[in-house]
């Protein structure tokens, strides 16, 4: 009885087990989970502000007036969000333009400039302002900056008044788009601060060398090489910066003057913010006021998640080229 | 013979000798000088006026003395070089004053008594001695902790999905990760009421404040367990899969093992990133004087909830209790933050 049995071939096969399946479902609808949470945001907005984007159609965007409807005068609701978006526009802008600077400046004087001992306390700073909530540099705006920015918009006022977006028609310095635009600064400055260090740390050395043994000077250096190479990643992160500042709620609230109306001039007490104007309507709105929020709030996620994703684009080209 | 034993000095050419640093300090002094006459004898007064003559004179002064020195370029290099410092000054300038303001004004009301006391039977302009912030501590431990529980496993599942199943949506799901992480909180806010308020009819509690503070936290978590990740050397993995063992199997006994202290270091970021937000609890957890110990049902209150109620009320004490709650709210986030710092560096030595 000498049987000899040939073992069933193995099967060899890239189909993996069970519990690998399992595992990458799961992790799949976890990672999915993201993309699911941003779809379900938008479409929760527009479910709860479609009557009031069909009502109102274009005229939501562009028009001026946040009016309740009041039944016993036969007057309807009108809501228009024109103003608050030109207000959260103006805010942003002023936050980039005030922040920006300041942050890049820092970017290389933490990439080039700083000595060593001074780069970690430095980098530090940076931290923990990043980590200071919205509230606290609300009421830190309000109580602590707002009477020396008010002096500065006076001094301003006084010496540049003659162009318009610095004229005055009112005595009213407080509350203003400019300290608004002070306060938004000051909180965009660590994330375009990282991400500019970040960018001008993909700097090739060979050529930061070369332009050294050209016998450039430091500046010089800098604006041949660590410009041309960073510029994407500054914009970027200037982007980001500004997505924020436009989605800033608290600390704009504390420190801005919200008015239906669209003004130019910075330094008056007049400005809109979408996002502080929801937290201001909410508590006292019915149920259409309610949805004209949702929708307010749709746009401004909109707004916002447009900005991010061309930052993060310029960010990801800026960074892959490096 | 000796002449060959003689060791030379090191020698550092490139670093400034005493004598070159004279011009250096002259200027200086000369900049401080000049900055104290012309604040003395000018209409210019006050901070202000300081530094900006201050700024001024720095950058005539440097700029001059290496024009005179050198030549032009190096005049403007010496221009950009105080610009640069000014610009970082300017950063901490804010910081210093924000920190300075609320130990000043938030330590003056600090006894620990605040912290065993809610504000149920005192009135907003009772004197501090009365009420405190239990509430709002218990509530913002409440909102922490439900968004972690929340946010934690898609958070981690997301990095997971990046970086060792490399899936199909593995880019897409990268940009929206950091997309998400640019979403306005009070659109989070809108969101939650949206969904769990109007649509599903449940009334305020902190779950929904948690839901909508684990919205904000996941980005933050995806992203920082995704750096993580990439730096546990593809060895490990490979030498995991080469005993046989299957993916899951690798992942779960020597991935995440190995990454663990930065996953805690995501995980305590996230709640740094969280745990003083305030838009989105103002419309998801409606605010209570009392002490609720119930997340699922009621009102409940935070501390960021507190800071804004008790400004918002707008009278002396009640502004004296918000700054002490800036002043709490800021020692919780400060203690997550060197928690953070403190994974994070351990992770660095091990890694080194």
């Amino acid at each position: 009885m000498s049987i000899t049995q040939t073992p069933k071939p193995r099967v060899i096969t890239s189909e993996p087990r069970f519990s690998d399946k399992v595992f990458r479902a799961v992790v799949t609808a976890g990672g999915l989970s993201s993309l699911f949470i941003l779809a379900l945001i938008a479409f929760f907005l527009v479910y709860n502000g479609f009557e009031v984007f069909r009502d109102e159609g274009l005229k939501f965007l562009t028009g001026f007036d946040w009016i309740d409807a009041l039944p016993d005068e036969g007057l309807p609701a009108s809501y228009g969000l024109g103003a608050m978006l030109y207000g959260t526009l103006v805010i942003g802008l002023l936050a980039v333009i005030f922040g920006v600077p300041v942050a890049v400046g820092t970017a290389l004087f933490l990439s080039y400039y700083a000595p060593e001992w001074l780069k970690k306390p430095m980098v530090l700073i940076i931290d923990v302002m990043a980590a200071i909530p919205s509230v606290v540099f609300g009421l830190w705006g309000y109580f602590i900056l707002m009477p020396h920015a008010e002096y500065w918009a006076k001094l301003i006022h006084k010496y540049l008044g003659f162009i318009p977006i610095f004229d005055m028609p009112a005595n009213a310095f407080s509350r203003s788009p400019f300290i608004a635009g002070l306060v938004l600064a000051i909180m965009i400055i660590p994330i375009v601060t990282s991400i500019s260090r970040e960018v001008f740390a993909q700097t090739p050395l060979d050529r930061i060398q070369a332009a050294y043994a050209l016998g450039a000077t430091k500046w010089a250096m800098i604006k041949a090489v660590v410009f041309p190479y960073g510029s994407g990643g500054v914009i970027g992160g200037a982007m980001l910066g500004l997505g924020r500042a436009l989605g800033e709620t608290v600390a704009v609230y504390t420190v801005l003057n919200l008015v239906y109306d669209i003004r130019i001039e910075v330094l008056l007490s007049a400005g809109g913010s979408v996002a502080s104007m929801i937290v201001n309507k909410f508590g006292e709105a019915d149920a259409v006021e309610l949805q004209a929020l949702m929708a307010a709030g749709f746009v401004l996620f909109l707004v916002t998640l447009f900005v991010n994703f061309i930052a993060n684009i310029i960010i990801n080209r800026t960074a892959r080229k490096g | 013979m000796s002449a060959l034993l003689e060791k030379p000095l090191p020698s550092k050419p490139w670093q400034p000798k005493p004598k070159n640093l004279i011009p250096e300090i002259l200027g200086a002094l000369f900049t401080a000088l000049s900055t104290f006459l012309i604040v003395g004898f000018s209409p210019l007064k006050g901070t202000l006026g300081f530094t900006v003559v201050l700024i001024i004179m720095a950058v005539l002064t440097a700029s001059v003395v290496s024009g005179l020195r050198r030549d032009r370029k190096a005049a403007w290099n010496s221009t950009t070089t105080v610009l640069v410092y000014v610009a970082a000054a300017f950063v901490v300038v804010p910081l210093i004053s924000l920190l300075y303001e609320i130990i000043r004004k938030g330590v003056g009301g600090f006894s620990l008594g605040i912290f065993t006391k809610d504000m149920s039977l005192s009135a907003s302009d009772s004197p501090l001695s009365e009420g405190g912030l239990l509430h709002a501590v218990v509530g913002t431990v409440y909102l922490v902790l439900l968004a972690s529980l929340f946010s934690t496993p898609i958070g981690i599942l997301a990095a997971l999905y990046i970086v060792e199943v490399k899936g199909k949506f593995a880019g897409l799901v990268r940009f929206f990760v950091q997309a998400m992480s640019g979403i306005p909180s009070i659109v989070a806010g809108l969101f939650i009421y949206a969904i769990w308020m109007i649509n599903l009819g449940n009334s305020y509690n902190a779950v929904a404040g948690a839901m909508a503070l684990a919205i904000l936290m996941i980005p933050t978590v995806a992203r920082t367990s995704e750096e993580v990740l990439k730096l546990i050397p593809t060895d490990l993995r490979e030498a995991g899969l080469a005993l046989g063992a299957t993916q899951w199997r690798t992942v779960a006994m020597i991935v995440i093992p190995a990454a663990r202290s930065g996953l805690v270091t995501a995980i305590i970021l996230g709640i740094a990133r969280i745990a003083g937000e305030t838009a989105p609890l103002l419309l998801t957890i409606g605010g209570a004087d009392a002490l609720n110990l119930n997340p699922f049902s009621g009102n409940n209150s935070a501390l960021p909830y507190y800071v804004w109620k008790n400004y918002g009320l707008g009278n002396e004490l009640s502004i004296q209790r918000a700054w002490l709650g800036v002043f709490v709210l800021m020692i919780v986030v400060f203690i997550f933050f060197s928690l953070a710092r403190y994974f994070g560096a351990t992770k660095d030595r091990k890694g080194k």
